[in-house]
């Protein structure tokens, strides 16, 4: 598969076992600059288990996962693009490094910290502050988490919480939570931001809206966004691109129009859900 | 519902007094002479039991109730409840004044009290140090680490083998036994960096004991269980003080210590890397997903409390002049995990109370010496049916949001 001209992430032949569950097989994703792409699936078709591979949390089994950070992190000097880093293997805190954010299906927040607390570790990996500046607070250090307390306020902003911003995120509605994982995933300033299924639990109005934010976080912050998401009126309207998977392998692929149109979606997937 | 609940209350109250009642009677009502050859009925002792046990039945469901209320309370309301001890403290206006006469209480201690007195209080001071540095490791970072003890036996093994070897002095050991200490908790870290929960316990655990064990028979080295006696107390530009002198000198070397080490942690705890070890603490997985480098902050919270340990390692083999391997068991290091988890895991109030409860009770109950483990026992478990979360509950700051900033 050739690499097209303006990818962010690319992820080639890519499989994962456990023991003899093959979770994924050759699985080919690609992920172009600006683009809202969604990954969709039944129940256990392997789509979390991949958001684990490209984040380092499992090391695929087989395959490559490229990233081209557009961030300007791990560019060439004279601003051509690299060949991409290897991210396979790579360290979970060395990937958000990188530049690829991602949120959690079932929702990890830090719930006995507040809600501006879980945004500001998300900073962490932006900031230097060690023992010695924590210690003595100097100017340099105090500068650092002022900037550290405002951005992240702005990021609750952006996410509709500056009210509860100094609530425990464990009190937090479960809406709130999962924004709030958003906004925790932005502060890290990523290329690239990874959802899974942010609008579960929610009702139509919240899925509604948050629809909207993820519009608007992708022209604010200059963002692709990679979603799995099972809301089927949320994700047609939403992404410009979808890749349905089924046991592991990507079925079909294509915009929401070309997707919705494949009859093999359509029985694997589409169908079962208007027969239910 | 509140008269059927008193109700069903006292009726499991009074069947687990006559039950209670029935089993002890045997022991309780019936007594045997021997000698005499009779059998006495003390029918008077059965009166007892079952008012007495009664009453606490009674008692013990009424503080669940509201335990159970509270909680009840605290998930519909989605506010936290605060214990009033707390509320009170955490007022400036209480705090800093407290915090002023404490102060000056503890300055003018030595020449008001007793040297014995003043010994005690040395004690609690190192168990506050102590404390405070577990904490660290467990209370931040979650890190449940059985084997603390270890680090210090490391310094105050440290000053003993240094002061009797090449006649160090307490004040040159003093900061390489934290640097030693460092190394140790470094040590330590690296190979239970994968290990989580029961087996980092368990591992930790199997630490403290290697490093008694050591000591205890590698006699060439540590002068074995006879331990090392005629260590130096601490001197100021080669002035060496008397027993009494070197008490007070002692002291106030502790309190500055704790004071230094309270203001280290309290500044810590609300830094990027305490709130780097919160985060590892709540969830691991996440944590790292959020570009924490988990490595770097667990080996910082091992090496950072292990600092602490044995630099009153160090402070401890000076003030008793002589240490053995019996100083560094298992129950000190499951003293100084209750003083932290008593306390109130994350709380630095919390910790420093629990140290001086856990530090100055038993010392002060000598006189009901043979219940003195019982009763504390018993408070351990009360306190944590009542409030699991320790006395004081850690709580977060509010940070100073400059909401004009873009
Ligand atoms: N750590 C693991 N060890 C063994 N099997 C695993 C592991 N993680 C996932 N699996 C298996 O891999 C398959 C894919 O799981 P995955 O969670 O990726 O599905 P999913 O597409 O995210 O489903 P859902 O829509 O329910 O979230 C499942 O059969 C699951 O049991
Ligand atoms: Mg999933």
């Amino acid at each position: 598969m050739e690499q097209t001209q303006n990818a962010v992430l690319s992820v080639r032949n890519m499989s994962m076992n456990f023991g003899g569950l093959r979770a994924l097989s050759d699985v080919d994703v690609e992920v172009r600059s600006g683009e809202i792409v969604a990954l969709i699936g039944p129940n256990g078709a392997g789509k979390t288990t991949f958001f684990n591979c490209i984040t380092g949390i499992y090391t695929p089994s087989e395959g490559q996962v490229l990233a081209y950070p557009t961030n300007g992190r791990k560019m060439r000097a004279d601003g051509a693009r690299s060949d991409g880093v290897r991210i396979n293997g790579m360290r979970t805190n060395l990937v958000c490094e990188l530049g690829m954010a991602r949120t959690f299906q079932n929702i990890r927040l830090f719930p006995s910290m507040t809600a501006l607390e879980n945004v500001m570790i998300g900073r962490h990996c932006r900031t230097r502050a060690g023992i010695l500046g924590a210690v003595l607070r100097g100017p340099k250090a105090r500068r650092e988490e002022q900037e550290v307390v405002d951005r992240s306020y702005q990021l609750l902003k952006k996410v509709g919480l500056e009210k509860v911003a100094n609530e425990y995120s464990r009190n937090l509605p479960y809406g709130a939570q999962r924004r709030l994982e958003i906004a925790r995933a932005l502060a890290t300033e990523p290329f690239l931001l990874l959802l899974d299924e942010p609008a579960a639990g929610m009702n139509p109005q919240e899925t509604l809206e948050l629809k909207e934010m993820v519009i608007r976080i992708r022209e604010e912050f200059q963002v692709s966004v990679l979603l799995i998401e099972h809301d089927m009126k949320m994700v047609m309207s939403l992404s410009d691109r979808i890749y349905v998977m089924e046991y592991g392998r990507v079925i079909s692929t294509g915009t929401p129009a070309e997707v919705s149109a494949d009859p093999q979606v359509i029985r694997a997937y589409l169908g079962e859900e208007s027969d239910a | 519902m509140a008269v059927a609940n008193l109700l069903g209350n006292l009726k499991k109250s009074a069947i687990a007094a006559l039950w209670l009642a029935f089993l002890t009677l045997p022991v309780m009502v019936i007594r045997v002479d021997t000698v005499e050859k009779t059998v006495t009925w003390r029918w008077m002792h059965l009166a007892y039991m079952l008012v007495g046990s009664f009453v606490l039945a009674v008692a013990w469901h009424f503080l669940m109730d509201r335990r159970d209320r509270g909680a009840a309370n605290r998930d519909s309301g989605g506010g936290e409840t605060q214990s009033a001890l707390s509320l009170w403290l955490e007022n400036p206006s209480v705090m800093r004044p407290l915090m002023a006469f404490g102060l000056l209480v503890a300055v003018a201690f030595p020449w008001v009290f007793s040297m014995y007195q003043t010994n005690i209080l040395i004690s609690a001071l190192i168990y506050v140090v102590l404390g405070l540095g577990l904490n660290i490791t467990v209370g931040l970072a979650g890190l449940l680490d059985l084997g603390y003890v270890a680090f210090y036996a490391v310094g105050a093994y440290a000053y003993a083998l240094l002061n009797h070897h090449f006649q160090l002095g307490f004040w040159t050991v003093l900061p390489l036994g934290a640097i030693l200490g460092a190394f140790f908790g470094i040590l330590l870290g690296f190979p239970v960096l994968r290990l989580r929960g029961d087996y980092l316990a368990i591992v930790t655990l199997g630490f403290g004991q290697i490093v008694r064990l050591v000591l205890e028979n590698w006699s060439a080295f540590s002068n074995g269980p006879a331990g090392i006696s005629n260590i130096s107390r601490p001197g100021l530009f080669g002035v060496t003080y008397g027993v009494d002198q070197a008490t007070t000198y002692i002291y106030y070397i502790m309190l500055a210590l704790v004071v230094l080490t309270i203001f280290v942690t309290a500044r810590l705890k609300d830094s990027r890397i305490g709130r780097a070890w919160l985060a590892l603490r709540e969830d691991e997985i996440a944590c790292q997903a959020m570009g924490i480098d988990n490595t770097r902050a667990k080996l910082m919270a091992f090496a950072l409390g292990a600092t602490l340990a044995s630099l009153m390692g160090v402070v401890f083999a000076a003030k008793t002049t002589y240490i053995n391997p019996a100083s560094f068991t298992f129950m000190e290091s499951a003293m100084i995990l209750a003083i932290v988890v008593l306390g109130g895991m994350g709380s630095v109030l919390g910790v420093i109370l629990g140290a001086f409860l856990l530090i100055l009770l038993p010392e002060y109950m000598r006189a009901f010496s043979e219940y003195r483990m019982l009763i504390f026992g018993a408070t351990m478990i009360l306190v944590m049916v009542f409030r699991p979360q320790g006395l004081i509950r850690a709580k977060r700051k509010v940070y100073k949001i400059n909401t004009e900033a873009a």
